[in-house]
């Protein structure tokens, strides 16, 4: 039993903003102050600290095939980021794993990296169906956090084919098969028909664009699986990376995407890539308030942002094409991998320029989103790790929001034509610590759709953050007093003092066992493995959590 | 009695075969349907019967083997840990678990395979696609400095020669198929063009293909002894086809040039991606050394050869690799795991690894146990324990063992070896 006690409580699902509030532990839960026995409670006293539940990434790239790729690619990202092994108990021995890296860090030091900066539970962004064991085999390496994986279906060969013939209902039993398969979480959809495309030197540039050898197109797509999001009920909304990202006047087509999708529920991930303005080959500008004008608008949208950092990094997306053409812009090393019939992808490092005129445009563009986009439970924090930058940067985009003086002092130091006509200066707004919490963990644990995350009232998970209070936000936030996870102290001070596992969340919806057959056919001719080795098994998860679908 | 487990997965190359039949009789296999030749050894030959341990010499409990390794890793200063390619990612992880435990040198059989082929990919990247996507699109196959014919019987059949696929559904009549090596091989008979090239000639060739493709004129009438019309005939191959592949292997990555040969095989695949699409595919040789490297990668940031001594990891081919570490006499205890250096290594590194105390965990008595100090029988990953296995192209099996096992495990055997060690 634990109780903080005296702490400023910043739980907005609960509607509290700052408030003195204690807060009780009892079996790895939040309970009720009648529960417990103080006088056998642990008690941190939280006085003049802020108590925030653990940060929540909805969208990140930790673990998988391309995740990999980047690592392998990358000795330099290792070097000089090395975090050696800690002995945490004498006995019975336990000691940290050591690791390496930073923009695409070691599976053990993903996981502490995190954990020391608060946050306990992270969903990965993409995972091809057929590497989802790869990506699971990874989780079990990821200790501490809570994990979940989105699961790439929008260029996938058996959808396209129902699409075409019309038999949404065979494909809505297909993903249903396809999530329980892959032990994944969600819907992703990366570029529709796009990736496809790609496999002939192609792309799509439009949501009517033809799709080469299926005769559908990237609405019809977009359409079909937001309708089956909807059917299974999944916890989570369709999971959506659009047309064009990193392209020059792409805010438009984002801007007609997020239209289409009116009056249904979607998520669109890394929005600061998809809202540029201006033409090809022509200096780009900044459209945040196109696509932001259009989020406000649609209150079923929610959107992250994908910010921008200067810095290096390593870029990564199953939008094959887009790696290709950053490749082929920058000359930096370039991994491709097309995966049979469902996606492909690529890895490219790239290093943000503060002088570089394209760079300080995205920069600018992310930060506007954030402060254009009026409802804190509509936006959330992410760099889109490590395409952004890596997640270690989170405390100072954190501080470039709640502190225009300090925003303004990185706005000056940044290419002087992208300062020209910048929308940013204009822009007053600073968020507040209740928005924080929301836009880094209730707004995100809601959206995903874990419910007993991301908030501290009773029946929550004790995933709980404490910071001291400081003027410097950034510093703040990259190191937390206390950070516990499911009511256990795993870090202090910005430093590790326990290791154990984290849960896997999956769903697995009914579906009309009828689609085995079809789809094992489908797999005997697609693929070159068999049916029966393509699913994982619940036993290949060492920690899974079954969440329940409400169809 | 007859027993029959259908698709079980072949653990013997990087194929990872996923259809095979086997019948059992007495917990024996004593038939593996579909296999290759090479598979079916593996299945038939392969006696499960529980050994006992060996310890200098002596057979004793697991108990006393388990805290003899335990003191000799206790008592070693600079171990190297080597082998992990035919074993699965779950001992692979607890393999390298150990290393960060005490310390160690880490490396894996990659280093005398595809080491050069991952020096590439760090230089340049890798332009790559799984097995499905040669079987269902390829129109361009090259074989290049490999020999699937006898390394890899069954990778014609299921992936890059005859398939059928949707882009390609006459199968091999769809497909153009190139060979590149030095001396014509069982492969070379299968293609439709074959090119010998004198050996060590390799870079030389591909750096004309690239500044070929590039438009450059060559003046050169022969290069690496290859008449030049024959080259511009497959760089014009390269160039039109809808969807290439070139399938590599250690005629590239073990000849003079090495990583530099790779090297410019993925800049001429990676330069291809402009015309047209094209992949390269590693035909990685053990059932599991891509998942070494993917192990190694995910748990260290590195693919191989990495110590453990600063207690954090330390990259260094060249440095940290086996054969170098041995053959400099760093090392003064070593455990090998699923691989048989004895056998493989250089002369002066094999006989060095003699000199040292050596623990061997392999489900054979390979050449290497024979003269180690301590030789565990564990089961083979595959047959008699279940565990996952990535294939060449790095897609992930799960492997159901197939006869029931009175052995234990590699990663059992490493977890009881880290509880009884006292560092
Ligand atoms: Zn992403």
């Amino acid at each position: 039993m634990i109780g903080i006690i005296n702490g400023r409580v910043y739980d907005p699902c609960n509607g509290i903003d700052g408030k003195v509030r204690d807060i009780w532990v009892k079996d790895g839960r939040i309970v009720s102050p009648a529960e417990v026995d103080r006088s056998a409670a642990d008690i941190i006293d939280a006085d003049g600290m802020v108590v925030m539940p653990g940060g929540v990434d909805i969208h990140s790239h930790i673990a998988g095939g391309k995740v990999n790729a980047g690592r392998k690619m990358r000795p330099d990202d290792s070097r000089g980021h090395e975090r050696p092994s800690r002995e945490l108990s004498q006995s019975p021995r336990v000691y940290t794993r050591s690791g390496t890296g930073r923009s695409v860090a070691s599976t053990f030091k993903t996981a502490y990296d995190y954990v020391e900066m608060g946050y306990t539970t992270v969903m990965e962004g993409a995972s091809p169906p057929l590497m989802a064991r790869h990506t699971h085999e990874e989780f079990e390496d990821i200790p501490i956090l809570d994990k979940g994986g989105y699961i790439l279906m929008g260029n996938n060969h058996f959808i396209m084919d129902c699409i075409r013939r019309n038999e949404k209902e065979k494909a809505r039993d297909y993903v249903a098969w396809l999530l329980g398969a892959t032990k994944g979480f969600g819907i992703k959809i990366v570029n529709p028909g796009g990736v496809e495309n790609f496999k002939y030197k192609q792309n799509v540039t439009d949501l009517d664009d033809k799709v080469i050898g299926f005769d559908v197109t990237p609405r019809r797509i977009l359409e079909t699986l937001s309708w089956i999001n909807d059917e299974l009920g999944l916890p989570h909304v369709p999971h959506i990376h659009g047309l064009n990202l990193g392209l020059n006047g792409n805010a438009d087509i984002t801007a007609e995407t997020l239209i289409a999708m009116t009056g249904r529920e979607a998520h669109f991930t890394h929005l600061q890539f998809m809202s540029y303005g201006g033409e090809m080959g022509k200096p780009v500008r900044s459209a945040a308030e196109v696509t932001a004008r259009v989020v406000n608008a649609n209150p079923n949208i929610t959107v992250d942002v994908g910010q921008v950092v200067f810095g290096d990094t390593t870029t990564m997306t199953a939008d094959g094409p887009v790696q290709y053409r950053l490749h082929a812009l920058t000359g930096n090393k370039w991994f491709n991998d097309d995966v049979e019939a469902e996606t492909g992808g690529g890895v490219t490092p790239c290093v943000y320029r503060k002088s570089n005129p394209f760079n300080a445009v995205q920069w600018l563009v992310g930060l506007e989103l954030f402060l254009l986009i009026e409802d804190p439970w509509r936006v959330y924090l992410t760099t889109d790790h490590p395409n952004g930058g890596p997640f270690t940067c989170y405390p100072q985009v954190i501080r470039m929001l709640m502190d225009r003086d300090f925003r303004m002092q990185a706005f000056e130091g940044i290419s002087k034509l992208a300062r020209k006509n910048a929308l940013l200066p204009e822009l007053d707004r600073e968020y507040s610590l209740y928005e924080i919490a929301i836009i880094t963990r209730a707004g995100t644990a809601k959206r995903i759709g874990l419910d007993w995350k991301g908030h501290l009232g009773v029946g929550a998970d004790a995933d709980i953050t404490v910071y001291a209070d400081m003027e410097d936000r950034e510093a703040m936030f990259a190191r937390p007093r206390y950070v516990f996870k499911d009511g256990v102290l795993v870090a202090r001070d910005g430093q590790i003092v326990c290791e154990r596992p984290g849960q896997t969340v999956y769903v697995s919806p009914d579906y009309d066992t009828a689609i085995e057959k079809e789809v094992r056919r489908h797999i005997e001719d697609n693929y070159t493995i068999a049916f029966e080795h393509y699913a994982v098994s619940e036993k290949e998860l060492s920690n899974g959590r079954q969440v329940a679908c409400k169809p | 009695m007859t027993t029959t487990v259908e698709n079980a997965v072949c653990t013997f190359c990087g194929c990872l075969c996923d259809d095979i039949r086997v019948e059992i009789e007495n917990d024996r296999i004593v038939k593996a349907k579909r296999a290759c030749a090479n598979g079916r050894g593996m299945f038939m030959d392969y006696d499960p019967t529980p050994r006992k341990p060996r310890v200098a010499g002596k057979a004793v409990s697991w108990k006393q083997a388990v805290k003899a390794c335990a003191r000799i890793l206790d008592d070693a200063e600079s171990p190297l840990i080597y082998g992990l390619s035919s074993t699965s990612t779950e001992a692979q992880k607890k393999t390298v678990a150990l290393a960060d435990r005490i310390g160690a040198m880490i490396d894996t059989t990659s280093s005398v395979c595809h080491g050069p082929t991952g020096l590439a990919m760090q230089a340049l990247g890798e332009a790559t696609c799984t097995l499905g996507e040669v079987a269902n699109r390829a129109d361009l196959v090259i074989f290049w400095g490999c020999n699937p014919a006898e390394a890899h019987m069954r990778h014609f059949s299921r992936y890059s020669l005859t398939p059928k696929g949707r882009l390609v559904p006459e199968g091999r009549k769809d497909r153009t198929v190139w060979g590149v090596d030095v001396r014509p091989t069982k492969t070379s008979r299968m293609v439709d063009h074959f090119i010998q090239i004198d050996p060590g000639s390799d870079y030389e060739v591909l750096t004309t293909l690239r500044a070929m493709l590039k438009g450059y004129r060559i003046e050169a009438e022969q290069i690496g002894g290859v008449p030049l019309t024959q080259l511009t005939e497959l760089a014009h191959a390269m160039k039109t086809c809808r969807f290439g592949a070139v399938c590599m292997g250690m005629g590239l990555t073990m000849t003079r040039g090495r990583d530099l040969n790779v090297r410019e095989l993925f800049a001429l695949v990676a330069d291809l991606n402009s015309q047209t699409r094209f992949s390269v595919v590693p035909m990685r040789g053990h059932s599991n050394v891509a998942g070494a490297d993917q192990v190694m990668t995910w748990q260290t940031g590195y693919p191989f050869a990495v110590s453990f001594a600063k207690g954090y990891p330390v990259y260094g081919p060249g440095e940290f690799t086996a054969v170098d570490v041995l053959a400099r006499k760093e090392a003064d205890a070593a455990l090998i795991i699923a691989s048989d250096p004895a056998a493989h290594f250089p002369r002066k590194a094999a006989a060095y690894l003699e000199t040292i105390p050596t623990i061997v965990l392999d489900p054979e008595e390979n050449l290497t146990a024979r003269t180690a100090e301590i030789f565990l029988p564990t089961a083979c990953a595959g047959i008699d324990a279940s565990g996952t296995f990535y294939r060449m192209d790095n897609i992930s099996i799960h492997a159901q063992a197939v006869v029931a096992s009175g052995r234990p495990t590699d990663q059992d055997i490493l977890q009881d070896i880290m509880e009884a060690m006292q560092t």
